[in-house]
């Protein structure tokens, strides 16, 4: 290959595009297209939810959460005036009325027809012809007026067919009557009492725990670390009928009593001990040896290097810990089930659900709001501590 | 004053011996560099002198006073890593000032102590910043400020240049010299593999091998009189030509030894004769590499830029008492 100054002047634009197709390879194509998938996934029903939640009842029960911005459709039939109900005006007679009666509200006529199958035929504001004689006009906000030059002889009045569309509503007003009329506010903070402080208990437990299987010299460590392992595996339903049986025996012992949210605590600490102390450990376990070190030669003592260096290093670990725990608890209704009761003033959001799906089963709108209200605090822990999941805080302490 | 007396120290890992039974006397003020080749032992002695490992057997004495089991902090040492292990949730300040805070001094004793550190190393500019924010030498430096601020009788460094680039490592190399000039009451004990930085810092330097001292002495006694065919091959760049076989043998020796520096090409009438197998110039000197029939080629060092054939047949002469010889067991014999 012969080397002139123009070859290497237009070498590099080739470089760049040669690169541009390497970039679009199909393995990276198709982590798009999968990660896409889940969010798609995972976000479409959280929306659909969120909207079927803020919709009128009346709409919701009608129509699906998709056409939330079109005006909700709906075919209905009224009768119209009697014979009796006639004004005699100018030598015609007339009958006037409204077709959606006093509970019109803000819905529009929309068409309307004489028959059953031409109830699409006439858009609203026309005239037509009446069967019983004379011609009626259906006007948008539901008036009518049935006008012949004979007077009505009729007993009871005609029916006429037509369609009305109420206008998109969002309201808030789901929202209130579930958490006033069904209890979900009393049950969220049931939830909030049990969540937090099983979230927090055994982060302190765990994090003390791990600093020591990590970095700290004593026989039977090797030990410790295997049978935290092997409790990973233990089934929760097994163990929760001889935990109760423990709890009830020390309640009685201590004269509390047997249902209530220390033993909930206990058991969801209990529960989460082993995951915790596996994975903080592990996690301390990798900070660098030399920082320690380092700090023991400062002076620091184990529980300085604890306070002091693993606990603002090892934050992202208690943030992911913290998420999984207190997610796993906000969901759990078997646990608080045995351990707080079903109890009205005891139940939790999960429980206080079910018994909704019982007993206001074809309300959706309570529903929907109910479940809506129990997503948003995972939510709202999630999108609060995801930056943390990302371990990036150790850049620049050793090379 | 704070001298360093090591004896008869041993450190065992279950059944393996990392250190066999160490005696060495640190004198006050000394720098000493710990040398040799990875899996020596050196670090393993650093770590024993800090705190951090524990002692098998024999004493560590600092001052007179044993302390084997005295915790690192009262040891009065200062370590600097070779990762540095700044704490990277505090700024520079911060990782400066933390021993001091946990004496308990007050935030004015600490601020002044630190500004006096920072002052001398020129990090004054960076105290707020976290140690992420640093570039290599610069976190170096606040290594360094952070083992300063404890006013330590004895300076322990971890290989700490072996993380920068050349040119830095240059400069750092200096300034750790000037740092040794300028505390003039503290030991430093430095380890390293470099034997560059061995010579140009120590005032002593120790040779370990497989967990035991092979030679301790300034640098130039140990290019000068290696008293062990380790000693002779470790020190030294490059590498000393050790030959043996029939033309150590025609020596009276089992090896023998020759710095490529002190060897000359001749016109005629050398110790050896051969080709030249390559060269290699590098303007002030250059290396050539002669097949004199030993296993490996012979390193001749000349003077300038001078250009020599692959293939041309050259001379070679040593200089007169520059010849080691070695016996069997590698222990010297006298010079020719």
């Amino acid at each position: 290959m012969t080397a002139t100054v123009s070859d290497a002047g237009f070498a590099r634009p080739q470089l760049a595009t040669s690169k541009a197709p390497a970039r679009l390879n199909i393995g990276r194509l198709f982590a798009h297209a999968a990660l896409l998938f889940f969010v798609v996934l995972w976000t479409f029903p959280t929306f659909g939810l969120l909207i079927s939640s803020l919709r009128d009842k009346d709409q919701l029960a009608v129509t699906g959460w998709w056409t939330a911005l079109a005006p909700s459709e709906r075919q209905n039939a009224t009768r119209l005036g009697r014979g009796s109900d006639q004004v005699e005006k100018d030598g015609v007679f007339v009958i006037e009325g409204n077709l959606l009666g006093d509970s019109r509200g803000s819905q529009l006529i929309q068409s309307f027809g004489t028959t059953n199958a031409d109830v699409g035929a006439n858009a609203a504001g026309s005239t037509v012809p009446m069967r019983d004689g004379g011609e009626i006009t259906v006007q948008a906000d539901g008036s009518y007026a049935w006008s012949s030059p004979t007077a009505f002889k009729h007993a009871s009045g005609p029916r006429i067919y037509f369609v009305v569309g109420s206008p998109p509503r969002f309201t808030l007003e789901n929202y209130v009557t579930v958490l006033k009329a069904n209890g979900i506010s009393q049950s969220f903070i049931n939830s909030i009492t049990v969540a937090i402080p099983s979230t927090v208990i055994p982060i302190l437990i765990a994090a003390f725990a791990a600093y020591a299987l990590a970095w700290m010299r004593f026989p039977g460590r090797g030990l410790i670390v295997a049978i935290v392992v092997g409790l990973l595996v233990v089934p929760l339903q097994m163990s929760l009928i001889p935990l109760l049986r423990l709890y009830n025996g020390i309640a009685g012992f201590m004269g509390t009593e047997s249902k209530g949210y220390f033993g909930v605590w206990l058991a969801h600490t209990a529960f989460g001990l082993p995951l915790a102390i596996y994975l903080l450990r592990n996690y301390m376990a990798g900070l660098p040896r030399e920082i320690m070190e380092s700090a023991r030669i400062d002076g620091a003592s184990h529980f300085q290097i604890f306070t002091g260096m693993i606990l603002p290093l090892s934050f992202p670990a208690l943030a992911s810990f913290a998420i999984f725990q207190f997610l796993w608890i906000w969901n759990d209704l078997l646990v608080a089930l045995v351990f707080l009761g079903a109890q009205d003033d005891k139940v939790v959001l999960t429980g206080r659900l079910v018994n909704l799906l019982g007993t206001q089963g074809d309300n959706w709108e309570l529903l929907t709001a109910g479940a809506f209200i129990s997503i948003v605090v995972p939510l709202i822990v999630f999108f609060a501590l995801q930056r943390y999941f990302v371990r990036g805080l150790l850049t620049g302490s050793v090379k | 004053m704070s001298q360093l007396q090591i004896t008869n120290l041993s450190k065992r890992y279950g059944s393996v011996e990392i250190l066999k039974d160490i005696n060495l006397t640190i004198e006050s003020g000394e720098f000493m560099v710990f040398v040799g080749p990875s899996g020596c032992g050196k670090s393993t002695l650093l770590r024993c002198i800090a705190g951090l490992e524990s002692i098998s057997d024999g004493t560590l004495e600092i001052d007179g006073d044993v302390v084997n089991d005295r915790a690192p902090s009262r040891r009065g040492i200062a370590m600097v890593f070779q990762s540095y292990a700044l704490y990277p949730h505090m700024n520079v300040a911060d990782n400066m000032g933390y021993a001091l805070k946990l004496q308990h001094l007050s935030k004015q004793e600490i601020k002044e102590k630190v500004g006096v550190a920072a002052e001398k190393l020129q990090l004054t500019r960076y105290l707020d910043r976290l140690p992420k924010q640093l570039s290599g030498g610069q976190r170096q430096r606040v290594a360094i400020g952070r083992a300063i601020v404890r006013e330590p009788k004895v300076f322990l460094f971890d290989e700490p240049l072996s993380n920068l680039d050349a040119a830095l490592r240059v400069q750092t190399r200096i300034e750790i010299a000037n740092l040794h000039r300028s505390m003039k009451n503290v030991t430093m004990v430095y380890v390293t593999h470099d034997q560059v930085e061995a010579m140009t810092l120590a005032d002593r330097i120790v040779v370990l091998r497989d967990g035991m001292i092979q030679q301790v002495g300034t640098p130039m006694e140990l290019y000068e009189d290696p008293q062990s065919l380790f000693v002779a091959g470790f020190i030294g760049s490059p590498k000393m030509n050790l030959l043996n076989g029939k033309v150590a043998e025609a020596m009276g020796a089992h090896t023998i030894g020759a710095r490529s520096e002190h060897l000359d090409i001749v016109p005629s009438g050398g110790t050896w004769t051969g080709p030249v197998i390559h060269s290699e110039n590098l303007g002030s000197e250059t290396y050539v590499y002669v097949d004199i029939g030993a296993t490996e080629p012979l390193i001749v060092r000349s003077y300038g830029a001078v250009a020599f054939e692959p293939g041309h047949s050259v001379s070679v002469a040593t200089q007169k008492g520059r010849l080691y010889r070695f016996d069997e067991a590698g222990k010297p014999l006298p010079r020719t």
